[in-house]
């Protein structure tokens, strides 16, 4: 029995020795528990934000390294001032990704499949748009809303807001668009499918996981906007949570436990994205810069 | 800009191929793209046109009302130009963006480095690394306000609990200390994106690779500077330019912690623009400044794109 176990591994050469001596079990957990390390380190100053949300009254003084006694004062004060805030960040950011993918999948689409004149132009400005700088965009928009009536309005924002989903959106529908097989539209449209029926009915529900990447991040984007929010309202009607609490750590420095509190709060869409949907997370972290 | 080039080849090249078959009017087909390029042209375009043609008006507050804006010339410009603090927000925004990019890029490396290796974990452990890039960088902003606060702040108490320091430092308060702050801050932020990136770069290059090399005796520095610097060359280059473009416009994370202060310390231009015209509300001196920014923004890219055509040019 233990010539036949011993038998497979005695061609083991010196290197591959030195390979597995690289990748043994302590080597291994060593690398693991330096990673835990890192990572909280990393993430420390997330901690410290809940940590802080849930200290009781805000005291600065009185913070500890655990919240062992949570307080949710903080929280009941932060959704009491930025209620409101929340929603409508809510309904600008749905509204950014709905707008972003209705206007980014058609286009992808196009440049993906179809031979068009000009379709590389278009692809051109696509990527230079995504390095002009906000500021330069909200300076321009600012006067227009401002005789268009789009100041201080939901739409406006939701407009607004999806300069950074569609761009971006077009790059990635696109990229997922060009690896499908050409034939399979082909075939539809043998079948007496017009392009709007073989989009519709064929390539839409083949590209779903590409258009779920692109919808979480458009909406990512227009939730953590602060720019445009900043720009683009002058009153407290239409104001999302990214402008509350910057007004809040403006006026409110006394009383961390809220500010972290909203803090917490402003940043809960992306972690449960980044626990709940990791796949299209790690999709869209690579595929915007480097396909 | 490598992905601009090769797109463009690309779509070129498979533009024959799918010609034939492909059924339906020219005008279904540009039905397609006309809702992306109206608002490409709506929202990049127009702004683009209009802070051009505003750099070149007096256009205050004053606009809003009596709908006037009279041509000035490069009147905007010279004062811009001349505004004491455009060359300390030019320097600030050099320091920021440079600052920023190198210690991105070398933590970043380090870390992508670290999780090729294979261990339990390591997979949950590079997703949570990268929280810090999807939070709202006003969320950002305010937790590190939090921890850089003078007398309560967590780092001033960690710094004189382990002894470095005998005095709480003011880091946002202090025109010593505020630029070195805010390029902490923004180098945390930008790591995630760093290691993603870095990461899958790392892993397109084939493991025989590395086997050959440690036959041949490249272990350690040399397999790095030897087959993994050499072949990452283009990730490296998207990551770089897409860092400076994303850091040279950055400006959530600066109005959250200092505002710009104390006394200009931490203004950049785009900062600078941004007060320009919606503090000081004169959108032909923003409008100005802007364009300063895009022009900056351009040259980078030219910078690049030239190193890249050499590179390429090498082999």
């Amino acid at each position: 029995m233990t010539t036949m176990l011993d038998a497979p591994r005695s061609p083991v050469t010196p290197r591959r020795r030195a390979a597995l001596s690289r990748n043994s079990p302590a080597r291994r957990g060593l690398r693991t528990t330096f990673g835990i390390v890192l990572v909280a380190i990393m993430l420390f100053p997330v901690y410290w934000m809940v940590n802080a949300s849930l200290a009781p009254g805000g005291n600065s003084l009185s913070m500890q390294l655990l919240p062992l006694q949570p307080d949710l004062g903080g929280y009941s004060r932060a959704i009491a001032d930025q209620g409101q805030n929340l929603v409508t960040s809510l309904i600008v950011a749905v509204g950014a990704a709905v707008l972003s993918l209705v206007i980014a999948t058609p286009c992808a689409y196009a440049l993906a499949q179809f031979p068009i004149r000009g379709s590389s132009t278009l692809l051109f400005v696509v990527l230079i748009a995504q390095m002009i700088p906000g500021i330069v965009i909200a300076n321009a928009l600012y006067t227009a809303y401002n005789s268009l009536g789009l100041l201080n309005t939901i739409g406006g924002l939701v407009l607004a807001d999806a300069t950074a989903g569609i761009p971006f959106s077009i790059l990635i529908i696109r990229a997922f668009m060009e690896s499908f097989p050409t034939e399979i539209v082909e075939a539809a449209q043998i079948d007496g499918c017009g392009h709007v029926r073989a989009f519709w009915s064929i390539v839409l529900p083949v590209s779903i996981n590409s258009l779920i990447t692109a919808g979480i991040f458009s909406f990512l984007f227009a939730w953590s906007d602060f720019l445009m929010a900043l720009t683009l309202t002058t009153g407290q009607s239409i104001r999302p949570v990214t402008l509350g609490l910057y007004s809040y750590i403006g006026t409110n420095d006394t009383d961390w436990s809220s500010v972290m509190a909203t803090a917490v709060i402003a940043s809960l869409p992306a972690v449960i994205l980044m626990i709940a949907a990791q796949k299209y997370i790690a999709a869209g972290a690579t595929g915007g810069a480097v396909k | 800009m490598t992905t601009t080039a090769a797109a463009t080849a690309e779509a070129a090249r498979s533009a024959p191929r799918r010609r034939g078959r492909a059924a339906g009017s020219a005008l279904v087909r540009y039905g397609f793209i006309a809702p992306a390029a109206l608002y490409l042209a709506l929202f990049f375009g127009y702004p683009i046109v209009k802070n051009f043609t505003m750099s070149f008006q007096e256009y205050t507050s004053a606009t809003f009302f009596s709908g006037v804006a009279p041509f000035v010339g490069l009147a905007n410009y010279r004062a811009v130009l001349a505004d004491p603090v455009f060359a300390k927000a030019l320097a600030n925004t050099g320091i920021f963006t440079i600052v920023s990019i190198a210690g991105q890029f070398v933590i970043g490396m380090a870390l992508a480095l670290f999780f090729r290796k294979s261990f339990p974990l390591s997979g949950v452990l590079r997703s949570m690394l990268l929280l810090p890039w999807l939070l709202p960088m006003i969320v950002s902003a305010a937790v590190w306000r939090w921890i850089l606060e003078q007398d309560s702040g967590i780092l001033n108490e960690f710094l004189s609990a382990v002894g470095v320091i005998s005095s709480p430092i003011p880091w946002l308060t202090s025109s010593d200390t505020a630029l070195i702050a805010v390029v902490m801050v923004n180098i945390w932020l930008g790591i995630p994106f760093n290691v993603v990136l870095l990461y899958s770069g790392l892993q397109a290059i084939p493991e025989q690779l590395y086997e050959a090399g440690e036959i041949d005796g490249a272990t350690g520095w040399a397999a790095f500077r030897h087959i993994t610097l050499p072949l990452l060359r283009p990730v490296v280059s998207v990551v770089l330019l897409l860092g400076v473009i994303y850091t040279i416009k950055v400006l959530d994370l600066i109005l959250g912690l200092t505002g710009g202060g104390p006394a200009n310390a931490t203004q950049t231009i785009a900062t600078r623009s941004y007060e320009m015209s919606f503090v000081e509300f004169d959108f032909g001196h923003g409008a100005a400044l802007g364009n300063v920014l895009i022009v900056i923004a351009l040259l980078f890219s030219v910078i690049y794109l030239r190193a890249n055509a050499r590179a390429a040019k090498k082999g």
